[in-house]
C-alpha cells in the first residue's frame, strides 16, 4: 500500500519538475521583433589584457585531414610571425584549435564553443563547402568573424564571412578564358557529386555556350569513388579538346592513373583542374600528372621575395621536403589580412572590423590582395600553371593585373539568369 | 519469471526514481549550471539518447540489431528542415538554395510541409510507415539476424546516396541549413534556444516513461520471448512478426523526432548526420550504455557523446584514439554495457555465497530477462566498433 503511494507521489513529482522546467523557461523573441545578429550581438571577446584569444578550426581527424592539417600549420607559422613581431595591436595572439573532424556538424559545434565558451575574436578555417554552410549560422547568430580559406563556388557572401579563396570569376572562368584562347573548341567535365563541381559545371555549360564551345559529356563520381575505367573510357570515346577536372580528393589519384592507362595524354587531351595543388602531386603520383593544367592563384614556385621567404619560413619550421599550396598561402594571409583590418579599425569588434574592412590590402605571396568590403572577397590575380617534372606547378598564364571578386557573377552577360 | 509482486513494485519504484533524477537532472540542474552553449550540445546529445531509446527497445528487449537507424533519424529531420525553410522563405516563397543551385521551382512534394501540422504529423508518421512497409516485408519473410543487421545498414547506405544526389532539391551533399526560425520563434535568440533544450529533455522523458510501460507489459515479456526464442513463441500461438512489427515501428518514430529535433538544436541536417557512421554511433551508445536496460542506453549515448565532444576539445590531434581505447575497454571487460557493471557485483557476490560452478550457472541465467540478450547482438558490438569512429 505504501509502495503504491509513494508511486503515485514521485511520478506527479517527475510530472511538476516536467511542467515547472518548461514554464521557467519561458519564450524568447518571435521572428521579426529583432533581426538575427542583434539580438545576441553582446560578445565577451576579453581585450583586456596583453593577448587576444582566436580560433583555428580545420579537420585533423577523418577524410579532410590530409589537406587541412596543411592549413593549420600554415595559420600556426602566420600566428608565430605575428607574435614575434609584437602581436596585433600590441596584443600577442593566443591560438585555440579545434579539430572539425570532416564533419559538418562537428564544425558548427566547434565554432560555437570556439565563440562563446573560448571568447575568440575571429575564426580561421573550414575546407568543404557543407562546413562553410554548417559554420555560417554560427558566426551571423553570434556575430563573430570567420576567414575562409579555400576556392568555392562562390553565390555566398555572409556579412560575417570573410572568403580569402577564389571565388568562380578568379579561377574557373580565367581557366576557360585560357582554354578558349588555346583554341580548345569542347570540353568534357568530370567532378564528385556535390555542390562546388556541379555548380561550376553549370557556370562552364553557361560559358561554353556563350563562347561557342561544345560540351562532349559530363560525368560524377561520388565523393570517395576510386573507379574510373567506365568514366576514363567515355571521356576517350567523346574526344574533347580538354578535360575540365573538378574531383576531389582520392577520386583524382583513381582517375589520372586511369588516364594514363587508357592512353591519353596532356599533348592529347590535357586536364585542367581546379582541385589539385602541390600537396597532391606526391599522392597521385608525379608520373600520372606531369604537363597536366592546374587553376590556383599561388603557386610555390612564384618568384618573389615575399613567397621566397614564406616558403624559407615553412620549410624551415616543418620540414625541407614540405610543399606550399594554394589554400596554405590563403590561410596565412587570411590572418594578416585580419591583423590590418583590426589595425586599421584599431578594435577587434566584429561591426569594427566589418567597417573597416574595405580596401585593406596585404602583400601575400601570391602578390597583393585587396579586400573587396561589399562582398568580403578578396581582388586575386589567376593563374594557369603545369605540373612540372620537379613535382612543382609552374604558372603558364596570369591574369596580370588582381581579378575584381564577383561571387554572384554579376558583371557577366552570359551567367544572366544562373544565379536566381 | 520469478519475480513476486513485491520484486516487481521495487523495480517500479527504482524506474520512477530514475525518471525523476532524470527530470531534476536535465530540467533543473543542466540549466542552471550550464553556458547556453553547452545546454544546446546537451539538447543534441538529448536527440541521440531519444534515438538510443528506441534502440534499447528494438535491439536490447526485441533482438532487431538495427544498423540503419539514420535513415529514420534523416526522414524525421528533413521534413522538420523542409518546414523550417518555407517558413523563412516565406508565403509561396521559395528555399534559399534552390533559387542558387536550382532552377528555382519548389518540387510538389515540398508543398504539404508550408503547414505546421503536416509537418509535424509528417515528424511521426512518415518514419513510422516507412518502418512499418519494411518491417512487414522483412519480418514476414522471417528475415534475422545478421541479416537483418546488413539489410538495415544498406539501407542508411542507399538512403545517403540518394541524398547527395538530390543537389536541387534536397540540398545534396550540403543538406540543407541556415534555418532562421522554429514555428515563428527566432532561432538566434538565446532564450529561444534554451526552450529547444527543455521541449527535447521532456520529450526524452516522456519516451522513456512510454518503454518503462511496454517493458511491464504483456507486450514487453512477449517481446523478449520473441528475442530469446522466437519459434517457441510461435508454437504458443502469437505471430512473432507481429510482435517485432511494434518495437521496429516504435523505435523508428522516436528517431524521427529525434531528428525532427536536431535539426533546430543544431541548425544543419545533412547525408553526414544520416548515413552508415551516425547509424553505427547511435548503437555504440547503445552498447556501451547496456542494451537491455531502461536507462542504460540513455546514459550511454550522452556518455559518448560528451566523451567525443571533452575529448576532441582537450586533444584536438590525438582524441580518436582515446575514443577508440575506450570502446575496446568497455566491450572487453563489460560486454553488457556500463549499467552491467552492478550486475557484476551481483554475481561475484552470488558466486561468493555459493562457491560452487552450480550456483555461478545459474545466477546468469537468473537475470538474463532483464539484462541480457542471449543471441549474437555481442557481434555486432564489436563489428560496430571497428567501423565507427
Amino acid at each position: 500500500m505504501s509502495m503504491r503511494r509513494t508511486r503515485k507521489r514521485l511520478l506527479s513529482a517527475v510530472a511538476v519538475v516536467m511542467v515547472a522546467g518548461l514554464v521557467s523557461a519561458g519564450c524568447g523573441s518571435r521572428v521579426g521583433a529583432s533581426g538575427p545578429g542583434s539580438s545576441s550581438g553582446s560578445s565577451c571577446v576579453d581585450t583586456s589584457g596583453n593577448s587576444i584569444k582566436i580560433g583555428f578550426l580545420n579537420s585533423l581527424s577523418g577524410t579532410m585531414a590530409i589537406s587541412e592539417k596543411t592549413v593549420h600549420d600554415s595559420l600556426m607559422l602566420a600566428a608565430e610571425q605575428i607574435n614575434s613581431s609584437g602581436g596585433v595591436l600590441g596584443k600577442q595572439l593566443q591560438v585555440v584549435s579545434e579539430d572539425g573532424a570532416s564533419e559538418p556538424t562537428t564544425f558548427a559545434e566547434k565554432a560555437g564553443k570556439l565563440i562563446s565558451s573560448d571568447c575568440v575574436a575571429a575564426v580561421f578555417g573550414g575546407w568543404t563547402s557543407a562546413s562553410r554552410k554548417a559554420m555560417l549560422p554560427v558566426f551571423e547568430g553570434a556575430n563573430s568573424l570567420l576567414f575562409y580559406p579555400v576556392q568555392y563556388e562562390g553565390l555566398e557572401a555572409s556579412p560575417n564571412i570573410f572568403y580569402t579563396g577564389a571565388t568562380t570569376n578568379q579561377q574557373i572562368i580565367p581557366a576557360l578564358d585560357y582554354l578558349k584562347q588555346k583554341g580548345v573548341k569542347s570540353l568534357f567535365l568530370v567532378g564528385s557529386d556535390y555542390v562546388f563541381p556541379r555548380t561550376a559545371n553549370k557556370e562552364i555549360k553557361a560559358y561554353a555556350n556563350a563562347n561557342g564551345i561544345e560540351i562532349k559529356g559530363e560525368e560524377y563520381a561520388p565523393l570517395g569513388y576510386t573507379d574510373f575505367s567506365t568514366i576514363v573510357n567515355k571521356v576517350k570515346a567523346a574526344g574533347a579538346g580538354a578535360v575540365f577536372n573538378t574531383l576531389n580528393g582520392d577520386s583524382n589519384v583513381a582517375f589520372f592513373k586511369e588516364y594514363r592507362n587508357a592512353g591519353l595524354s596532356p599533348a592529347t587531351m590535357p586536364v585542367v583542374s581546379v582541385s589539385i595543388a602541390e600537396e597532391e602531386i606526391g599522392g597521385i603520383g608525379l608520373d600520372n600528372v606531369v604537363g597536366q593544367l592546374t587553376a590556383w592563384n599561388y603557386y610555390q614556385t612564384i618568384d618573389s621575395p615575399k613567397n621566397a621567404a614564406f616558403v624559407q619560413a615553412f620549410k624551415a619550421k616543418y620540414g625541407q621536403r614540405r610543399v606550399t599550396s594554394d589554400p596554405m598561402e590563403a590561410a596565412y594571409a587570411s590572418l594578416f589580412l585580419w591583423k590590418a583590418m583590426a589595425e586599421k579599425a584599431k578594435s577587434f569588434k566584429t561591426d569594427d572590423i566589418r567597417k573597416a574592412a574595405d580596401g585593406v590590402s596585404y602583400d601575400a605571396p601570391e602578390g597583393t590582395v585587396t579586400v573587396n568590403g561589399e562582398n568580403h572577397h578578396i581582388a586575386k590575380t589567376a593563374l594557369i600553371g603545369k605540373v612540372g617534372p620537379d613535382a612543382l606547378i609552374h604558372a603558364e598564364w596570369s591574369s596580370g593585373a588582381p581579378i575584381q571578386p564577383d561571387p554572384f557573377l554579376r558583371t557577366y552577360n552570359w551567367a544572366r539568369g544562373l544565379t536566381g | 519469471m520469478r519475480h513476486t509482486s513485491a520484486g516487481q513494485s521495487r523495480s517500479n519504484y527504482g524506474a520512477l526514481c530514475g525518471l525523476l533524477l532524470g527530470a531534476l537532472a536535465l530540467l533543473v540542474v543542466a540549466p542552471a549550471v550550464l553556458s547556453d552553449f553547452r545546454l544546446s550540445l546537451l539538447g543534441r546529445f538529448v536527440c541521440y539518447a531519444i534515438v538510443a531509446v528506441g534502440i534499447g527497445l528494438a535491439w536490447g528487449r526485441g533482438g532487431m540489431l538495427t544498423l540503419g537507424q539514420g535513415v529514420f533519424f534523416g526522414l524525421g529531420g528533413y521534413v522538420m528542415a523542409f518546414h523550417l525553410k518555407l517558413a523563412d522563405a516565406g508565403p509561396s516563397g521559395v528555399p534559399d538554395f534552390m533559387l542558387l543551385y536550382g532552377s528555382g521551382h519548389l518540387p510538389f512534394w515540398w508543398e504539404p510541409f508550408r503547414s505546421p501540422v503536416v509537418t509535424l504529423l509528417g515528424v511521426i508518421l512518415i518514419p513510422s510507415l516507412v518502418a512499418f512497409g519494411l518491417g512487414i516485408a522483412i519480418f514476414r519473410r522471417r528475415v534475422r539476424g545478421a541479416y537483418f543487421a546488413i539489410l538495415s545498414q544498406a539501407l542508411a547506405a542507399a538512403f545517403t546516396i540518394l541524398l547527395i544526389g538530390q543537389q536541387v532539391t534536397l540540398g545534396g551533399f550540403n543538406g540543407l541549413n541556415g534555418f532562421r526560425s522554429f514555428f515563428g520563434f527566432n532561432l538566434y535568440d538565446p532564450v529561444n534556444k534554451r526552450m529547444l533544450f527543455y521541449i527535447a529533455a521532456v520529450i526524452l522523458l516522456i519516451t522513456l516513461a512510454v518503454v518503462w510501460q511496454l517493458y511491464r507489459s504483456r507486450y514487453g515479456e512477449l517481446l523478449i520471448a520473441v528475442r530469446d526464442q522466437e519459434e517457441r513463441v510461435r508454437f504458443l500461438g502469437y505471430d512473432p512478426a507481429n510482435i517485432k512489427l511494434v518495437a521496429y515501428v516504435l523505435a523508428a518514430a522516436m528517431a524521427g523526432i529525434a531528428g525532427a529535433l536536431f535539426v533546430p538544436i543544431v541548425g544543419i541536417i545533412s547525408p553526414a548526420n544520416v548515413g552508415v557512421v551516425p547509424s553505427i554511433a547511435f548503437l555504440i551508445g547503445v552498447a556501451i550504455g547496456g542494451r537491455a536496460t531502461l536507462f542504460g542506453p540513455v546514459l550511454g549515448a550522452i556518455a559518448v557523446a560528451w566523451a567525443q565532444t571533452a575529448l576532441s576539445e582537450s586533444f584536438p590531434s590525438f582524441w580518436s584514439y582515446f575514443q577508440g581505447a575506450l570502446f575496446v575497454l568497455v566491450i572487453a571487460f563489460l560486454p553488457a554495457g556500463l549499467s552491467s557493471v552492478s550486475l557484476l557485483r551481483g554475481s561475484w557476490q552470488r558466486r561468493q555465497r555459493f562457491g560452487t560452478r552450480a550456483g555461478r550457472m545459474a545466477a546468469p541465467q537468473a537475470d538474463a530477462a532483464p539484462s541480457l540478450p542471449s543471441e549474437s547482438g555481442l557481434s555486432g558490438i564489436s563489428a560496430g566498433s571497428e567501423t565507427g569512429q
